[in-house]
């Protein structure tokens, strides 16, 4: 029975593994190699194709862009989330269950329906072609989810710290950040994880509002793998390289990651 | 828990509410507008009324586009969440190998998403993929971009290898906060494994299940990069699903009017279903 188990885990995994394992394979290789030898593992190892990357401007700003938007997306949604999932946590207010249904409503908004209107919106305010456009057109789905999950967390938490916190004088505000921020850290972790990794994988909202300037690593990778006539072995070193922040961040937030969606509630 | 009613909550509420509405009412608004209009360029718009709502649902196309999603999204249901929750079973409880095996699940979770279409696209590809290599070799004949049958497999077998963990993640979550206790009194009582599944595990992990067909239902039906980046919607149109045919009309063609008709059109089926599905939730907690 545990032996059956094991088998079942194992070649799950080994089944996730294998397309990764391939582009892997791809990136140490050269173009011609790709194209002309079908081989299991490189034949003639090489590294130039992250050398280009890491070295071309062109390239590694891609990544720079990514970065810097996903990481000012996770900023604000995670910072406006947490009071209003404090509210919809602990009071009752007019509106508060239509109010919570209608965010949740913008996760369901098709990108596709929002594109052209987001190009519009945003070169209108002369926004576009800037980190901040791309990472608050993330807000539309992310805030709803980070206040979904941490609405989650903090309902686990009992209403006796509150109000203990209260007697022992303490301003709503000094409570707050001094006593119910720490209490919650890991929801805060799982929120910003989620945050990060829908604002990180996003391509068509984040393509639309760029052109040069904020362009992202993904958007990077398609226009060059067009003009130049599919260089697959920088393609694949490319698309390597946008495993890793992913691959970091899980790595720190794993304990929690189970338990995020869990605790949450639709 | 009791909830006080505060009516200063609104406060708390403010900045979210700014930032998702600018976000949603604006553009929502300019889709209205353009959808009950006709342009023939140099900003002049004429009133069209409904024309286009009507255009667009009788149109050929739009039911053809419709229906492949409904398919595409109801194999993926049928397909990734039984499968899910059996490896949520199969994992291990306790040990180091949890957090291997939640490190490596999670893994295609967080690649953006044309990347898994590219990497899908070379690792299918019949002469240089290995996966196009193993099922020809297997005396299958098998082409991706020319075959409809196999693009469909291909795109199906790609978003199963992209979310099926997302269902894994939360039903181990819903498994985890199953508390011992349960299982030894099934152990006393002598049920069997289905008895304990039946019994105790699926209706503990009713919650974090509807969570996980909610959000593959919401993203299933909304997919456009994956399948764009691997087939680009062929070969033909087979492979075309809604967002890809929206996006075709809205900035490949320009019509303004239909893609927007058709963008509430989408929209309002995405949110009636949640809705419906919602409320049924909502319902079963209170009983």
């Amino acid at each position: 029975m545990n032996n059956y188990k094991w088998l079942v885990t194992t070649l799950y995994i080994l089944f996730l593994m294998l397309p990764i394992y391939w582009l892997l394979n791809m990136s140490f290789k050269t173009t011609n190699e790709i194209l002309g030898t079908f081989s299991l593992w490189p034949q003639d190892f090489t590294f130039d194709n992250y050398k280009k990357i890491l070295t071309d401007p062109t390239w590694y700003n891609g990544y720079i862009n990514s970065i810097t938007y996903v990481v000012i997306n996770t900023v604000i949604s995670v910072t406006v989330a947490l009071p209003a999932a404090y509210a919809f946590s602990r009071y009752r207010f007019l509106g508060d269950k239509h109010l919570f249904f209608w965010l949740f409503t913008n996760r369901m908004a098709p990108p596709a329906v929002f594109a052209l209107p987001f190009f519009q919106l945003y070169s209108a305010m002369g926004l576009f072609d800037t980190h901040i456009a791309v990472a608050l057109a993330h807000c539309l789905f992310n805030i709803p989810l980070a206040v979904w999950i941490l609405e989650g967390f903090m309902s686990s938490v009992p209403k006796e710290l509150d109000e203990t916190a209260y007697l022992d004088g303490y301003s709503f505000w000094r409570f707050f950040l001094k006593i119910f921020v720490p209490t919650i850290a890991a929801g805060i972790g799982v929120a910003a994880f989620f945050c990060f990794m829908y604002s990180w994988v996003e391509l068509l909202l984040a393509k639309t509002l760029t052109s040069v300037a904020a362009k992202p690593i993904a958007a990077t990778m398609t226009r060059t793998a067009s003009t130049a006539g599919y260089e697959l072995g920088l393609l694949a070193a490319a698309g390597t390289l946008t495993i890793i922040p992913g691959a970091f961040v899980i790595y720190f937030v794993r304990n929690y990651i189970a338990k995020g969606f869990a605790l949450g509630r639709v | 828990m009791n909830k006080t009613p505060n009516p200063k909550a609104w406060l708390f509420v403010i900045p979210v509410v700014v930032l998702v509405a600018f976000n949603a009412l604006i553009p929502l608004m300019t889709v209205v507008n353009y959808s009950v209009q006709e342009t023939f360029g140099d900003n002049v718009f004429f009133w069209e009324g409904m024309k286009w709502f009507e255009e667009v649902l009788r149109s050929e196309r739009f039911h053809e586009s419709f229906l492949r999603q409904i398919a595409f999204t109801g194999m993926i249901l049928v397909i990734e969440i039984p499968l899910g929750i059996a490896i949520a079973l199969a994992m291990p409880r306790k040990g180091p190998w949890v957090s291997v095996c939640l490190v490596l699940m999670a893994l295609p979770l967080l690649i953006p998403w044309n990347v898994v279409g590219a990497m899908w696209n070379i690792f299918a590809l019949p002469d240089i993929g290995l996966l196009g290599r193993m099922i020809n070799g297997l005396g299958i004949d098998y082409n991706f971009t020319q075959q409809p049958v196999s693009a469909w497999s291909t795109t199906v077998l790609m978003d199963v290898w992209h979310w099926t963990s997302l269902v894994v993640l939360l039903s181990y979550a819903g498994l985890s906060a199953i508390p011992d206790a349960y299982y030894q009194a099934a152990k006393i009582d002598g049920a069997n494994a289905w008895a304990v599944f039946r019994f105790i595990q699926l209706p503990k992990m009713k919650r974090v299940l509807t969570i996980a067909i909610l959000l593959r239902f919401m993203d299933s039906f909304m997919i456009y990069t994956e399948p764009f980046v691997l087939t680009g919607g062929g070969p033909g149109n087979t492979t075309t699903f809604l967002s890809i045919d929206l996006v075709k009309i809205a900035l490949g063609q320009f019509d303004l009017g239909p893609a927007a008709a058709m963008s509430l059109i989408y929209f309002l089926i995405v949110l009636l279903v949640s809705w419906i599905f919602y409320t049924l939730m909502m319902r079963g907690e209170e009983n």
